[in-house]
């Protein structure tokens, strides 16, 4: 059906349900200390410590908690959480259950993305059989007193409804409209009760970080961006597809791996993302050098930036829920600009104006998606200045 | 014997999806993604048995349906083409495929056609980055679509008409 290359998984390799086996032993405390030694952050793009979430959550004093599962992958260039919820899903699910244990949450919710709607019957089908097999239900994995279901809730294409708060509006029957932090989901989640959300692939991690240890995990990364990832890697390359990477490694390093060692730049982390261009391919994809949640977009030397400039700020045009000003006039704006660009129509003056209107968006915006629609634009602006300035029309 | 109204039956569905779904708030995603499934649109009398099943003021239900992409007012074709025009696919040349789309359902983006049985629209990224240009149909997903295929993957809709030409529309 759909395959996307992406070879020698960590994932392929891990015994199902060892990692749970291991997590119900440990108990809450013990899992919360093994995800957190671990020093996995969210692999959903924020980078939150999960073992601080977790920790929080399982402190909220509330009977009735959640855990969500965030499979709204809508970043442009991402498609690795639909390779893992496809061949992996146990693990997610695995995840989820040790995330009920560690915080206390009877139950479970996948937000799954309307496009990947195809996706559904198999995972109720997984669902099913886990409830058959007693891993899920009450007294789940014979645990007396462990109660814990999973329930698959659809989005209906809203890229916004990924934002945490935004997604949790959207299962209480909203718009998805974010909502200001604080108060933050593990306090004053779904329906007003704590809740943790995680990413598809985090939790498919931490079921690996149950397994193997967290000694493990922190073989591999840096100090500040332990473990392993999976990269969404698309655009002028020999090999796109999902690859597994440590954190830490350079633009270059990856460029290699798949093909792509002529790139003129390379897109990380998305349209929320930054341009990367090729002086500074030494860089570190890491948390603390360049943060992504894993779409790497490569452009070849014939690329126009300034298109990729436009196309992301129509994304954003489009996909901005609307609610607050800077975000909703801002990204227009910024557009027009690109179309005056475009046209060589744009003075010095003013292009300086667009870029500290992309500044003021970032910071006044009220979540993610504004804070972060102006990078794409203000990091091509400032690499490809020669490209982007004084065109005649129908320059390329 | 008497004939149920379309009404009349739309309001029975609704019933039974309450019923299974509950009346709590949260369960109003769940409920407009089946009714727009199954009749293609949520239209203003829906919105009003919902509103009323539910409690809630009609004008929540209809602020809700406003914002999300995939739930319409209007009434959709039987078959949603829905094309990614993210950079991914737009590098892939989606804009060949885009026109050969349009050429072949004789609509434009935006439109349905005038049987009720395509419409056509972009999507934004649809997380086949790596195998553009990619489309969906309804919940199907098509990948490195070339301008030669479109016409396959209409035809091939176009089958399950025929299979079920007896049927009447529902909405
Ligand atoms: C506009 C926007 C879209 C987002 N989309 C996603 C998404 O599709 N999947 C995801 O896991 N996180 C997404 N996030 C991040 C979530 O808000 C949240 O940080 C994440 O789900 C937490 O899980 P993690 O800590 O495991 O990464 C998005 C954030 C923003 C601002
Ligand atoms: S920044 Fe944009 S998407 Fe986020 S709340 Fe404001 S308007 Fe909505
Ligand atoms: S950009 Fe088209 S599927 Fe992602």
């Amino acid at each position: 059906m759909i395959t996307s290359t992406c070879k020698n998984l960590t994932f392929a390799t891990i015994e199902a349900g060892a990692g749970l086996k291991r997590a119900l032993e440990l108990g809450q405390a013990g899992i919360i200390r093994e995800v957190t030694d671990s020093g996995i952050k969210g692999r959903g793009g924020a980078g939150f410590p999960s073992g601080v979430k977790w920790n929080l959550c399982a402190a909220a004093k509330d009977p009735q908690k959640y855990i969500v599962c965030n499979a709204d992958e809508g970043e442009p260039g991402t498609f690795k959480d639909r390779i893992i919820l496809t061949t992996y899903a146990g693990l997610v699910f695995e995840g989820m259950t040790i995330a009920a244990a560690a915080v206390n949450a009877p139950k479970g919710i996948l937000y799954l993305r309307g496009e990947y709607t195809y996706l559904r019957e198999q995972l109720e089908a997984e669902l099913q059989a886990l409830r058959d097999d007693g891993k899920l239900g009450e007294n789940a994995c014979g645990k007396k007193g462990f109660t814990f279901d999973i329930e698959i809730r659809m989005g209906s294409g809203a890229y916004v409804c990924g934002e945490e708060t935004a997604l949790i509006e959207s299962l209480e029957g909203h718009r998805g409209e974010p909502r200001n932090r604080p108060p933050y989901p593990v306090n004053t989640g779904f329906d007003g009760h704590p809740t943790a959300v995680n990413n598809v692939e985090t939790l498919a991690w931490i079921s690996c970080i149950l397994n193997k240890g967290s000694d493990w995990f922190r073989q591999h990364g840096t100090e500040k961006s332990t473990g392993l990832k999976l990269f969404s890697v698309s655009g002028d390359c020999d090999m796109p597809g999902v690859y597994e990477l440590p954190l830490g490694i350079t633009v270059d390093q990856l460029l290699a791996e798949v093909g792509g060692s002529n790139a003129k730049a390379v897109q990380i982390g998305g349209a929320s993302g930054r341009c990367v261009p090729g002086s500074q391919f030494d860089r570190k994809i890491a948390y603390e050098d360049i943060p992504t949640g894993g779409s790497v977009i490569v452009f070849g030397p014939g690329r126009d930036m300034l298109d990729v400039a436009q196309n992301f700020l129509e994304f954003m045009v489009e996909e901005s829920c609307g609610q607050c000003t800077p975000c909703r006039y801002g990204n227009p704006t910024l557009l027009e600009g690109v179309e005056m660009l475009r046209n060589g129509r744009c003075s010095a003056g003013y292009l300086k104006e667009l870029v500290s209107l992309g500044e003021s968006v970032q910071i006044s915006s009220k979540c993610g998606l504004g804070q972060s629609s102006a990078n794409a634009f203000l990091s091509i602006i400032e690499h490809f200045k020669e490209e982007i300035m004084g065109r005649t029309v129908d320059a390329v | 014997m008497t004939l149920m109204t379309q009404q009349e039956r739309l309001r029975g569905e609704l019933e039974s999806l309450v019923a299974q779904y509950g009346t709590a708030r949260n369960a109003l995603m769940p409920i407009l993604q089946e009714v727009q499934r199954k009749y293609y649109r949520i239209d203003d009398y829906a919105i009003q048995v919902i509103a009323d099943l539910l409690d809630i003021h009609p004008v929540e239900v209809h602020s809700v349906v406003s914002f999300y992409s995939f739930l319409d007012f209007k009434p959709k074709g039987r078959f949603v083409v829905r094309l990614c025009q993210t950079l991914c696919c737009e590098m892939a040349d989606k804009d060949r495929v885009a026109r050969q789309l349009s050429n072949d359902l004789g609509i434009e983006f935006g439109q349905t056609t005038p049987d009720g049985k395509f419409t056509l629209e972009y999507a934004n990224c649809i997380g086949m980055c790596d195998q553009g240009p990619a489309l969906l149909v309804n919940d199907k997903v098509h990948t490195r679509v070339t301008p030669e295929m479109v016409n396959q993957i209409i035809e091939s809709c176009r089958q399950v008409f025929g299979l079920h030409a007896t049927q009447p529309m529902e909405h």
